[in-house]
């Protein structure tokens, strides 16, 4: 039986994330657009909070909110007018999109709802993995450790870096 | 009342599929790219609750969400970078005003 | 080392040719010929300084117990595939190979001097020069090739520049074809060298001159016992590298590419086409002696070949009417000469007296038959026609012109004491050596080659006196006489050269001893054939004509070359080209491209129509992607119910 704090929290971060979502790809301005995307990713983090993953919750909004963030909001005001007309969708471009996403839902809610068996799993323990477990898992050779792809992803985003200054620069 | 795994994965599905509805409706390329990270953003979501309901005694899921957050960044990043310097070539963000890649 | 300077006889050349060839064009015509003569010149003192140093000097052990010893001056590995297989490139110093230094450089030079007067004017001047220049490098890098595989390069080289200069006048289409001509045919001889080459060396294991002639029966009989269709292998080797040999200097039946290269330019005839290129066929066979006198069935076929070759151009030489034709018969006769001298030559029979006649053939030949040609080059340049009905009576308008042909007609006669003479003498010893057969037949074709030479003599210089019009006949430039009074000069004095104490088949020397019984009869059948022709065409009369009449058949045969042409247009056209090579070009045509037509036009059909699935809108893809994902999922699902 969960305590009825920890309910309450879930509930307001599901409902945030719903909310948010919907409100993220419905909104017509887009600089609102990334503003509900951010109340998304505080939610998600807050999610990963509540299933005991510190850092991951914290390179969320580290990265995520801090970071990427960041740069939709400093592209957006680089390539629209803030008070530019909102965009406005077609009705069959509409009905198309929402028919996919539908669709897309049923498929995999029913999916979800049929396989019951695991689904209605719930958390044994909340048990906090603890940073120096994380490190030792990323700075290690052996089996469950990631040293490889975590240079892997320092070189990717060194190309990153690099490609978007060649990319962006002027000429 | 239990907190089930499913109740994780039900708003983690509607993200997802606001996440494709958006990508296919929007016609600003930031706002598209908008809807990719929250499809992203729905995955790790998923990786995380299968990680912890499923396999607590291990990490797999964690470690694999830190590094798509890595790469969604570097994405982002670049994808930007793409996107400012179309920008400056056409003026206008709109998705249909970028159909060079045809036939 | 003291013949390292030898590389400067390639080197000048060959920069001659580049700088000429790429920058001759800002240049103005004087100053490139000018150019291009006085580096000739030079090459050529450097190449007499060498020959001069290679007999006569005493320092560098080139005289070792009175044999002539073959200095490798130069050698550097160029490509080494294996161990044995090691293709190496260098300078080969040696008795024949310092005489064709002289030999090439004095003809190149002299055509040199003589083009700055004969191409006075002409359109592509500095090219003319830049593909001189070009064909001299290759012939001097001919002559001295350490290996047969440089050789071989070289072979081609002068091929190539045969090529360019036969095709000088490049609007004429009658050059174009001549040019062609000669490369398909001396490419067709250089397939069986090249495949000679490479059985030789395959079983030899080497490429080296020096390897393969110090020791030629072991070298024989490396191969012994491999055999194919009856005859040992090295006897095909060396037959297919004679073929190679036989292509270059026009044996018959590869003969046919030589008379059409007279389209080319005359002084370009008269080194390429008399003196050097053509004798390379000698050159080769002469340098490969040892093994081919290890292999005495090949040297007889040489023997048949260069008796018939003789023979035949002698008798088409008696009926042309084109000058120069003539003397490229009279080439193909004369280098038949030496050809069938190397083939008589045996080292046991007469110190091997058939190689070093053959040599100094060679020498005196190019002397006397670069005179002729520059000066029906001269002739030519005054009456502007090949024809000899355009000529007659010259002597009085060309004093020097005829009086250095007539010398050249008097050496190729054999008249003593002209160089020819001697030449001529020592190979019909060689022959009468060898069997009387060869010894006879050879001593008529010398009787034939005083006719027709003094035939075409009289026909120029005497017979008839044609109304020249406006443009009276004058004599040369000095640019042009001087060549001739030089080789005139040479022509008659070279026959007193002791040559075979320069160049015998063991390079020992070699003292030569007139034999009074051959040469009385030689002088006597040429004397006869002289005199027949004083008869017949000293003075425009009837009586050739009549002649003609009463051998009508034959006289027809001949002029028409004997039908060789033609023949080998049956054969190409009728019989390859029209049995073999059209059906393959059908098959290729339809069949071949037929397929790759039809794949081309249905993939190309097909991606147009589907191409509008690509409407580079991204949405479009993601909206496929998506339902496709979904479908999936579907199927999936009741797949696994």
């Amino acid at each position: 039986m969960e305590s009825v704090g920890n309910i309450v929290i879930y509930f307001i971060i599901a409902i945030a994330i719903i909310v948010f979502s919907v409100l993220t790809v419905t909104s017509r301005r887009i600089l609102r657009s990334a503003t509900y995307l951010l109340f998304v990713l505080f939610a998600t983090a807050g999610l990963y909070f509540q299933l005991g993953y510190e850092f991951l919750g914290a390179v969320q909004i580290a990265v995520y909110a801090g970071g990427i963030l960041v740069l939709f909001v400093f592209a957006i005001l680089l390539t629209s007018k803030p008070a530019a007309e909102a965009e406005r969708l077609t009705t069959k471009k509409r009905w198309l999109g929402l028919t996919a996403a539908i669709l897309g839902a049923l498929v995999c809610g029913y999916a979800l709802l049929s396989s019951s068996i695991f689904c209605g799993k719930t958390i044994d323990s909340v048990l906090n993995v603890d940073m120096q477990t994380i490190g030792h898992a990323l700075m290690g050779t052996e089996k469950y450790q990631y040293l490889l792809p975590f240079e892997a992803v320092s070189i990717l985003l060194l190309a990153c870096i690099i490609g978007g200054v060649v990319v962006a620069r002027k000429r | 009342m239990e907190i089930t795994m499913y109740m994780y994965l039900i708003p983690s599905l509607i993200m997802f599929c606001c996440g494709v509805y958006g990508f296919i409706t929007r016609k600003n390329m930031i706002a598209i790219l908008i809807s990719l990270e929250l499809m992203l953003n729905a995955v790790d979501i998923n990786f995380v609750v299968f990680n912890r309901f499923l396999f607590p005694g291990q990490m797999e899921g964690m470690i694999f969400t830190l590094f798509a957050i890595a790469i969604a960044a570097a994405e982002t990043a670049l994808a930007i970078a793409i996107i400012i310097n179309i920008f400056r070539v056409v003026k206008n963000l709109d998705i249909r005003d970028i159909t060079k890649m045809k036939f | 080392m003291e013949f390292s300077y030898t590389l400067a006889v390639l080197i000048i050349p060959i920069l001659m040719f580049l700088f000429l060839g790429l920058v001759g064009m800002k240049l103005s015509n004087k100053v490139a010929g000018v150019i291009g003569t006085t580096a000739m010149g030079i090459v050529t003192a450097i190449a007499y300084a060498i020959a001069f140093t290679y007999f006569f000097g005493d320092s560098q052990g080139q005289v070792i117990d009175g044999v002539r010893q073959q200095l490798e001056v130069v050698n550097f590995t160029w490509l080494q595939f294996t161990d044995n297989l090691i293709i190496k490139l260098g300078v080969l110093l040696d008795p024949i190979a310092a005489m064709m230094l002289i030999v090439i450089t004095t003809v190149s030079f002299m055509v040199h001097l003589y083009s700055l007067g004969y191409m006075k004017g002409e359109k592509g001047f500095q090219r003319y020069y830049a593909f001189l220049s070009l064909f001299t490098f290759s012939m001097l890098g001919l002559v001295v090739a350490t290996n047969i595989f440089q050789m071989y390069i070289f072979w081609e080289l002068v091929g190539v520049s045969s090529y360019l200069l036969i095709g000088f006048y490049y609007t004429k289409p009658a050059a174009v074809a001549a040019s062609k001509k000669a490369f398909i045919v001396t490419r067709f001889a250089d397939l069986g060298f090249l495949i000679g080459i490479l059985i030789l060396s395959f079983y030899t294991q080497t490429f080296d001159f020096l390897t393969l002639t110090s020791n030629p029966s072991s070298m024989i009989s490396t191969a012994s016992g491999a055999t194919f269709m009856g005859c040992s292998v090295m006897a095909w080797a060396l037959t297919l590298i004679f073929m190679g040999g036989a292509g270059k200097s026009a044996m018959f039946p590869l003969h046919i590419w030589l008379p059409d290269a007279m389209e080319g330019p005359t002084p370009v005839s008269a080194l390429i086409h008399a003196a050097t290129m053509v004798v390379a066929g000698v050159y080769l066979v002469a340098r490969l002696f040892p093994l081919y006198a290890c292999e005495v069935g090949v040297l007889e076929i040489i023997t048949v070949i260069g008796a018939v070759t003789a023979l035949y151009a002698a008798m088409v030489a008696c009926v042309q009417s084109d000058i120069k034709r003539v003397l490229a018969f009279s080439t193909i006769s004369q280098i038949a000469f030496m050809i069938t001298s190397l083939g008589v030559a045996r080292p046991e029979i007469h110190e091997g007296v058939g190689y070093m006649a053959s040599m100094f053939h060679l020498f005196t030949h190019a002397m006397f038959k670069a005179l002729l040609f520059l000066g029906a080059g001269a002739i030519i340049h005054a009456v502007h026609s090949n024809e000899v009905k355009d000529m007659g009576g010259l002597r009085k308008y060309m004093p020097i012109c005829h009086i250095t042909f007539l010398i050249g007609c008097l050496a190729i006669a054999g008249i003593p004491p002209f160089s020819g003479f001697f030449s001529k003498d020592e190979i019909l010893v060689a022959a009468y050596s060898n069997s009387p057969l060869w010894g006879i037949w050879l001593t008529v074709v010398a009787g034939m080659t005083a006719f027709y030479m003094f035939r075409v003599y009289y026909l120029i210089f005497w017979w008839n006196n044609p109304d020249y019009g406006h443009h009276t006949p004058h004599e040369s430039p000095a640019t042009m006489t001087i060549p001739l009074i030089f080789l005139a000069t040479v022509s008659i004095f070279a026959g007193f050269i002791p040559f075979g104490e320069f160049v015998s088949w063991n390079r020992e020397t070699y003292t030569i001893h007139l034999n009074w019984t051959v040469a009385t009869t030689s002088v006597l059948v040429a004397l006869a054939g002289i005199a027949l022709a004083t008869k017949l065409y000293m003075k425009e009369n009837k009586a050739p004509a009549a002649m003609a009449d009463k051998v009508r058949g034959l006289w027809t045969a001949a002029y028409h070359r004997f039908y060789m042409d033609e023949l080998y247009q049956f054969i190409t056209h009728r019989i390859i080209f029209g049995c073999v090579s059209k059906p393959i070009a059908w098959f290729d045509r339809h069949i071949i491209d037929g397929t790759m037509d039809m794949l081309a036009t249905v993939t190309n059909s097909a991606s147009y129509a589907i191409r509008k699935l690509q409407s580079g809108s991204i949405q479009g893809y993601v909206m496929v992607y998506f339902v496709g994902v979904i479908l999936l999922a579907v199927i999936t699902y009741i797949c696994l119910i």
